[in-house]
């Protein structure tokens, strides 16, 4: 599978960020609102990414982290969603915990009255690419949503809209997807005829 | 038929129809069927005369018409497409469609290296490209653990503050263009000419700077730097006066902005809005204020708020703005710090040009660097900034290689178009011109 | 030298040389500004730089009032077709100036989201490089059209490579044909 070879690769190449995670089995979230998280959805997984607290839960409640975050949270605002194709990585960032699959939904929510952020994950199988949408709980998840469907193709169960955003509504194909080619035109000049 | 009668000039000339003079003078026979005939025809369908009488009950009257406006209008607000549902000259509904120009600029960051990437972001937000290339900057560095030294985060700053004063300019002009006062098109371009020109003197291009670059900045300031710097200010402070008195008092423009557009504090926040959209609904929101970022919280300055949420309001706190930029600005010219403008890290940064010709190390770092790029260490990190249009993001996924994985802006003004159909329902398509200039998206952001 | 001086009151000429003085000087551009160029093509409109001296600046929002076409920044797959009905509305004789280098061969994004240049779509009379191109470089490239027009070279190329390609119909590729404005 190619997430093991990249974890094996990894190791082999003694990657000490790899080596770190592996040591803390199941660090405790030192993040309030992830603490509060990680006991509402037992099966979440908290990390510390860099001081930004970030919370891997399970996708069947993906929209239910939605309304627990706008409900007894206070988070105002869902500031941004999209999603990661993991499908050629050399090097995977491996959180102890977490069951990664070939696609990531990325959600960042921010609270205004308490001044803090957080970011919720979720892995999405290539088989199976669907998550439930935040459009109930944050209906300003629309575009967001639509954008990673439109790019992706990961569809959101519930989404008011879902269609085609950015690209021609009869395109064939999910541009950011590893296996989408760039489809990069060979350049030629006119004293090099080579193309590029 | 000729009129062969000759002589007497009376009124026997003029023809009526019951004039005994016809029987002599028969007219065209082709003529009267055809008058007759249309006559008929003008009979039979009197129901749907156009010039009078009652409009008959035609069915489907009261139907809402569906309207395209763009993505090819004259309004200079790039390529946004407004499906609108138009009750006679009432907006009932409103759907903005984007995408005319997806550029796959994030699936260009997966090919280009760390040292390249700028180049890419900053095209995004073309009306403030700092900002971006601040953000992945930002993110990168995050991501790669070092810190920028002192000088380099106060230059960011500076920058970043003389392209907000460039931006909001850019904004009153177009402003003004897209509500019809022409002049202030004219003159909002003339201080923004002579920011243009600062920035040019330090970047090097007058748009699409690729200055601030992961590690600190691509160059030292220029010699003369505060002088050329305070100028602006004045000129900026003089122009902004003047705009303020041509256009704030102006009852024709507080007719078309007042009371237009209105939008409320929960809409906004459900709608993921910020910026001077959030800002102009009372809700005193700006991350340099709220969690500051580069040196912010070393200067004063004061965030803009006001409380009705219309396009008046924005228009007024963006001419704000631009005066709280300026107080900003010459805050850097003070207290600008001494030292590098970019991390020594060899590894991060190229070394100085006439280091290559001395030291065969620097010749390798420097081929290495501009060839195959930095690497850095797999991980996954979200910042933002806030841009003159709202929060800017920068989402950046790492795998060890010297090209991200995911490289994701997360642009406001995408979101903020969102913001933009709430405004306009039930208002009149002469005020979704207005509703649209003071959204101010800017569609290189949003469509990346 | 004053209308009293001249001796007699008429000027000789060919009447070619009057229509492409009156083309050249009066070229009435259409706003198609998409991208970072296009707050360059409004910066050569406003007062520093002043489109207005070649009687230039007003940009007609109707492309059937408008002479000349300046493709300002990056032309994506779905504006493709909206370039060339824009295109297509425009009256002859007209003129198309690719901005920048997007509009010319792509600029620096080779991808699947770009027309690699839009002479791919509409015929293009002049090329202007830049990144943004800046207002100057943009009035270089009016100045060559101008001269272009001056010297007929234009239309006679025009004549000879039927209207630049414009009057070619191109098919789709399920063999549906294409509809075609311009074929008069």
């Amino acid at each position: 599978m190619p997430d093991d070879d990249a974890r094996e690769d990894a190791h082999k190449n003694g990657d000490t960020r790899v080596e770190e995670e592996e040591k803390e089995t199941a660090p405790a979230p030192d993040d309030e609102v992830a603490a509060a998280v990680v006991e509402r959805f037992p099966g979440t997984v908290f990390h510390c990414s860099h001081g930004q607290p970030v919370v891997y839960v399970d996708r069947a409640v993906w929209a239910e982290l939605g309304g627990f975050l706008r409900d007894e949270q206070q988070f105002t605002q869902c500031v941004d969603v999209t999603a990661v194709d993991h499908l050629v990585d050399a090097a995977r960032l491996f959180v102890p915990g977490v069951d990664p699959e070939r696609f990531e939904v990325v959600a960042s929510f921010l609270s205004h009255p308490r001044n803090r952020r957080i970011r919720a994950i979720c892995e999405v199988p290539a088989e199976d690419a669907t998550v439930p949408s935040l459009t109930d709980a944050y209906p300003g998840a629309n575009f967001g949503e639509r954008e990673v469907y439109d790019l992706f193709g990961i569809a959101f169960t519930g989404h008011p809209d879902l269609v085609r955003i950015l690209m021609p509504d009869d395109w064939v194909g999910y541009p950011l997807r590893k296996d989408d080619a760039p489809a990069r035109v060979p350049v030629t000049f006119k004293e090099d005829p080579r193309p590029r | 038929m000729s009129d062969t009668r000759g002589g007497t000039r009376d009124d026997s000339d003029v023809r009526t129809p019951d004039d005994e003079h016809d029987d002599e003078l028969a007219p065209d026979p082709r003529l009267t069927r055809q008058t007759d005939e249309g006559a008929q025809e003008l009979q039979q369908t009197r129901d749907l005369v156009v010039t009078g009488g009652p409009w008959p009950e035609v069915e489907g009257e009261g139907d809402t018409m569906i309207i395209n406006m763009g993505p090819q209008h004259p309004s200079t607000h790039g390529v946004l497409r407004l499906m609108l549902e138009l009750d006679a000259e009432t907006i009932v509904r409103a759907k903005p469609v984007v995408g005319y120009l997806h550029t796959g600029m994030e699936k260009t960051g997966e090919e280009l290296t760390y040292v390249q990437g700028a180049t890419n972001v900053t095209r995004m937000d073309y009306a403030s490209p700092l900002s971006n290339e601040l953000v992945f900057s930002m993110a990168v560095e995050q991501l790669l653990d070092v810190e920028v030294p002192p000088r380099a985060t106060w230059i960011r700053m500076y920058l970043n503050e003389l392209n907000r004063i460039a931006s909001h300019l850019l904004w009153q002009a177009t402003n003004g263009l897209d509500l019809g006062a022409l002049s202030m098109i004219i003159y909002g371009w003339r201080e923004r000419e002579e920011t243009l020109r600062l920035l040019e003197k330090i970047t090097g291009l007058r748009m699409n700077n690729n200055y601030i670059r992961p590690g600190g900045v691509a160059a030292e300031l220029p010699d003369g730097w505060q002088d050329d710097t305070l100028e602006l200010c004045n000129l900026v402070e003089k122009g902004t006066a003047e705009y303020d008195e041509l256009l704030t008092g102006n009852p024709i423009w507080q007719e078309r902005l007042v009371g237009v557009g209105v939008i409320t504090t929960e809409q906004a926040l459900a709608l993921s809005a910020t910026g001077p959209i959030l800002r102009s609904t009372g809700f005193p929101w700006d991350l340099r204020k709220s969690q500051p970022y580069l040196a912010y919280d070393q200067v004063d300055f004061d965030v803009i708020y006001t409380e009705n949420g219309d396009c008046y309001d924005r228009y007024r706190l963006r001419l704000q703005e631009i005066l709280e930029s300026v107080k900003i600005v010459r805050q850097c010219v003070e207290k600008m710090p001494p030292g590098d403008y970019r991390v020594q890290d060899r590894k991060v940064t190229p070394p100085p040009r006439a280091r290559i010709d001395e030291s065969m190390e620097a010749l390798i770092h420097h081929f290495k660097l501009f060839t195959e790029g930095f690497k850095v260490p797999p991980g996954e990190t979200y910042v933002a900034v806030e841009s003159p249009r709202g929060e800017v993001g920068c989402y950046l996924v790492a795998d060890g290689t010297g090209k991200p994985c995911r490289l994701h802006i997360r642009g406001p003004s995408f979101y903020n178009l969102q913001a933009m159909s709430p405004m306009m329902e039930d208002r009149l398509i002469a005020d979704a011109v207005a509703v649209i200039s003071s959204v101010d998206p800017i569609m290189g952001e949003v469509d990346r | 030298m004053g209308l009293e001086q001249v001796p007699y009151s008429f000027l000789t000429g060919r009447l070619e040389d009057l229509v492409k003085w009156a083309r050249r000087n009066s070229v009435w551009p259409a706003t198609f500004g998409l991208a970072c160029c296009a707050l360059e093509m409004m910066a050569a409109g406003a007062a520093h730089y002043d489109l207005a001296r070649y009687g230039m600046e007003v940009f007609r929002a109707s492309p059937r009032q408008a002479d000349l076409m300046i493709v300002a920044g990056r032309v994506s797959q779905k504006m493709g077709p909206v370039l060339r009905q824009v295109y297509d509305q425009m009256v002859e004789p007209k003129w198309v100036i690719s901005m920048g280098v997007c509009a010319s061969t792509g600029g620096m994004f080779n991808n699947y989201a770009l027309v690699q240049g839009v002479d791919q779509i509409v015929p293009v009379d002049v090329y202007v490089p830049g990144c943004p191109p800046g207002p100057e470089t943009l009035m270089h490239g009016i100045l060559l059209l101008h001269g272009e027009i001056r010297s007929g070279e234009i239309m006679k190329r025009r004549a000879r490579t039927a209207h630049g390609g414009a009057a070619i119909q191109v098919d789709q590729r399920d063999g549906t044909p294409a509809d075609s404005l311009a074929t008069r």
